[in-house]
């Protein structure tokens, strides 16, 4: 957000009615000066991108959640017996496996946050790096970033798996609205999680292809948050089918 | 990643750079605001269309021949989603938001230029899926705008039901990801790129519009893209989220159980907020240039401010209103109805400031101004009937009459369409360097103005007198012989308000290669855009940063050299 700093009031002249506003302050100053990219200023922007980004995938789920729970209360007519009955259906869902899953993403959730913290400290350490005759020791770094996407694509095959073992017994998307609504949230997820996939190969190809630490700590940076908000999404998805059934 | 910094190092030189996958804003919101105009064209053709059907049902009409029932549902279809989608929520936004708002924060571009690209290209994607609509076997899809289940929900419902309607959903999920890519870059741009001074309290109003759209869009269209995938998924995988027990054709469906009211919902509480996306534009541009061209603040700027944000707060709270038909419960009926009517407050504070701020102004009735004051009346009379439909027990007796299309033609079609046309006769010059002929503008607005009260005032009566909306022909109903006359005169003033629309664009092609040059500032006004080269350069600044001084709208400032003082202009000290 913006930054305002009062300077001191200028005589005014005229008609003001309230004091003098300063003439400087407000807005953006991260562009200051123009002498090259200021990182700080960018990795504020992606943030905020990040959170425009983040209430959209919220509105989403919401909007599904809302669907779902209206969806469960509806009667349907059943032209047999003349009445209204419940349809919702029950869905067995394999809880072993989705528990695994779960644990996969949380410790995925902790690897990238590793992966985060540990680029903020390279890129803090840049400038001093830069000084000639400097040295931080073994520059080498433990590849959280390369763990998490493996954690990452674990926890899609265990999905998979989770998807066979339902149709294994006997649950289709169209079998019943429970059912259609496991697979529709869990998928929805999963798509999203794939977006986080790109954009953790993506700051991962930052980093193999020598892009300047500033630049990939804005990657990594705002991958990580995305990647804690999946898992928060992945909880609430996993307690609303757990809980609300 | 580009960043604007990093973008406007260097100027692309190539073609396809600089004028197809451009990552300038300016490029882009042009691509935007021409994408519209070739939309409303297609939107109008397809009006006139059904507007010749519905006098001469037999009419063998150029492109489509004699139109069947199906084809008349199919043409109204099609002009609402093209109209709204492609139209009002591209171009007022889209062309016009990413052109200005930028220049206007003093920025040098987008905050996520390349994203600024591809929402551009999405929402082109769209809109070829869905002008395919029309080309594919069965035709263009039937279940209106509003895309209503079963209908929407099931293949064999109708002709257009099939492949169309598929075509028909699926431009609009794409077009959602492609508003949210462009409302995200909105919301970061105006917060996180304005100027040194550019505080939020001194950001145009125009600036305030945009950036409130964005967060409606943000906030809304997710809830359509969901309903649109559970759509996709009734129709195709089998699922029963909107559909119940139906037969179709004698056919009983596999579908039980589905609630077509859940689709209205989402739907509604997309769509309601979806009017403001297409009217908050407009009524940003309204006060600039009602400001402007009254040499006077615009009147009560905080006002303003604070009445768009609680349209747009409200705008959240009132989609049951368009379901008072669906037999919803008193007690929600009487809520949604409150907090409709609630919305004519702030409405009605915007109002009252517009008018303030003529008030006693110095008026220059330029093309702009024109088109603006159009703007306030369409504004008034569009919305008067809007108390009248957010009430349960006349919406009843009033919603599947013409009274409906009436009205939101009035507020949310030509109100719009007037913000827009002021906003191209105001940056015109701004945007080409060129300044628009101001007699045939005039011409234009005096046809356009008095051509849509001639075709929507008489729709009013119509539906009080009990004509339907959505029927294909109604010239052989017994009960509604005595409109014939008074459609006959709706049609003709169709006619003459399109037709009048290509002065318009020869004005517009015209005046961009012919027009007299335009000078940096030819209407004397203070925002940043003003400052700043005309056309502006690539970095919008010519590689400087302007500093702000002053508030958005100073003019007639006592004491001051001129009757107007620039943003960057050392401070006045005068009010915001």
């Amino acid at each position: 957000m913006a930054t305002y700093t009062p300077a001191t009031p200028i005589d005014h002249v005229g008609h003001g009615h309230k004091p003098p506003a300063p003439p400087a302050g407000g807005g953006d100053d991260g562009r200051g000066g123009g002498d090259g990219p200021n990182y700080g200023a960018r990795l504020r922007r992606a943030r905020l991108g990040l959170i425009c980004a983040i209430a959209t995938v919220c509105m989403v789920f919401i909007s599904l959640t809302s669907a779902y729970i209206v969806r469960q209360g509806l009667p349907t007519f059943d032209g047999s017996s003349n009445s209204y009955v419940r349809d919702w259906g029950q869905v067995d869902l394999p809880w072993l496996l989705l528990a695994i899953n779960t644990a996969v993403l949380l410790v995925s959730s902790v690897t990238m946050e590793l992966a985060r913290r540990n680029v903020a400290q390279q890129a803090a350490l840049a400038p001093v790096k830069s000084i000639p005759g400097i040295s931080l020791g073994d520059e080498r770094s433990f590849p959280w970033l390369g763990i998490t996407i493996l954690l990452g694509i674990g926890f899609l095959a265990g999905q998979w798996l989770a998807w066979a073992e339902l149709h294994a017994r006997g649950f289709f998307l169209d079998t019943n609205p429970n059912s259609s609504f496991v697979f529709l949230l869990t998928r929805a997820h999963a798509v999203h999680l794939v977006g986080g996939m790109i954009a953790l190969l993506w700051a991962g190809s930052a980093s193999l292809l020598h892009r300047p630490v500033e630049s990939r700590r804005i990657a990594v940076d705002i991958t990580a948050w995305y990647w804690h908000f999946m898992a928060v999404l992945w909880i609430y998805v996993f307690a609303l089918l757990g809980l609300a059934r | 990643m580009a960043t604007p910094a990093t973008v406007h190092a260097h100027a692309p030189q190539g073609f396809i750079r600089k004028y197809i996958f451009s990552l300038d804003h300016k490029v882009i919101g042009l691509q935007y605001y021409f994408l519209a105009l070739t939309a409303v064209f297609v939107g109008m053709f397809l009006s006139i269309l059904m507007r010749i059907h519905m006098i001469w049902p037999t009419a063998v009409l150029p492109l489509v021949g004699e139109i069947k029932p199906e084809q008349y549902l199919a043409l109204m279809t099609m002009h609402g989603t093209i109209m709204v989608f492609f139209v009002l929520t591209t171009a007022p936004q889209g062309g016009f938001g990413n052109y200005m708002l930028p220049i206007q924060i003093g920025a040098p571009d987008m905050a996520f230029p390349v994203l600024n690209m591809l929402s551009f290209w999405t929402t082109f994607v769209a809109y070829m899926v869905i002008l395919a609509a029309f080309f594919v076997v069965g035709g263009a899809p039937l279940h209106g705008w509003t895309g209503y289940p079963p209908l929407s929900a099931i293949q064999s419902s109708g002709p257009g039901e099939g492949l169309g309607a598929d075509l028909w959903i699926t431009s609009i999920a794409i077009f959602c990801v492609a508003s949210l890519m462009g409302a995200l870059n909105f919301i970061t741009t105006t917060l996180d790129l304005r100027a040194k001074g550019m505080t939020m309290m001194r950001l145009p109003l125009t600036v305030w519009s945009w950036f409130i759209t964005a967060i409606l869009g943000l906030l809304a269209f997710g809830v359509l893209l969901s309903a649109g995938i559970l759509l996709l998924m009734d129709r195709n995988l089998g699922t029963s989220f909107y559909v119940p027990l139906v037969v179709v054709n004698g056919v009983q469906m596999a579908h039980k159980g589905g609630s077509p009211l859940l689709w209205q919902h989402l739907f509604w509480f997309f769509g309601h907020p979806e009017v403001y996306i297409a009217i908050l534009p407009g009524m940003g541009v309204a006060s600039q240039v009602l400001s402007t061209f009254s040499r006077k603040p615009i009147f009560g700027y905080k006002a303003m401010v604070y009445a768009m944000l609680s349209i747009g707060f409200f705008g959240f709270m009132v989609w049951g209103h368009h379901m008072f038909m669906s037999g919803m419960s008193p007690y929600s009926a009487f809520a949604f109805s409150l907090l409709t009517m609630c919305i004519g407050v702030p409405s009605a504070i915007k109002t009252f400031n517009w008018l303030g701020t003529m008030y006693k102004g110095r008026i220059r009735f330029s093309t702009p101004m024109l088109y603006a004051i159009g703007f306030v009346s369409l504004f008034v009379s569009g919305g008067l009937s809007g108390p009248f439909l957010a009430q349960p027990v006349l919406d009843i007796q009033l919603h599947d009459t013409a009274f409906v299309p009436a009205h939101f033609h009035l507020i949310m079609g030509v109100a719009a369409i007037f913000g827009i046309f002021a906003a191209t006769y105001y940056w015109f010059p701004k945007m080409f360097g060129r300044m628009m002929n101001e007699t045939w503008g005039r011409v234009h607005f005096f046809i356009t103005l008095a051509g849509t009260y001639a075709i929507f005032m008489p729709m009013h009566y119509a539906g009080l007198a009990g004509q339907t909306r959505r029927y294909s022909q109604f010239t052989e109903v017994a009960y509604l012989q005595k409109l014939i006359p008074l459609n006959t005169f709706i049609t003709y003033a169709a006619i003459i308000t399109v037709a009048a629309q290509f002065i318009f664009v020869i004005n517009l092609f015209w005046s961009m290669f012919k027009g007299p040059k335009a000078s940096d500032n030819p209407w004397e006004a203070t925002t940043l855009e003003w400052t700043t080269a005309t056309p502006p350069p690539h970095d919008n600044f010519g590689g400087v940063t302007p500093v702000v001084n002053n508030g958005p709208y100073e003019y007639g400032v006592p004491g001051a050299a001129k009757d107007y003082v620039m943003q960057t202009d050392p401070a006045t000290g005068a009010a915001h």
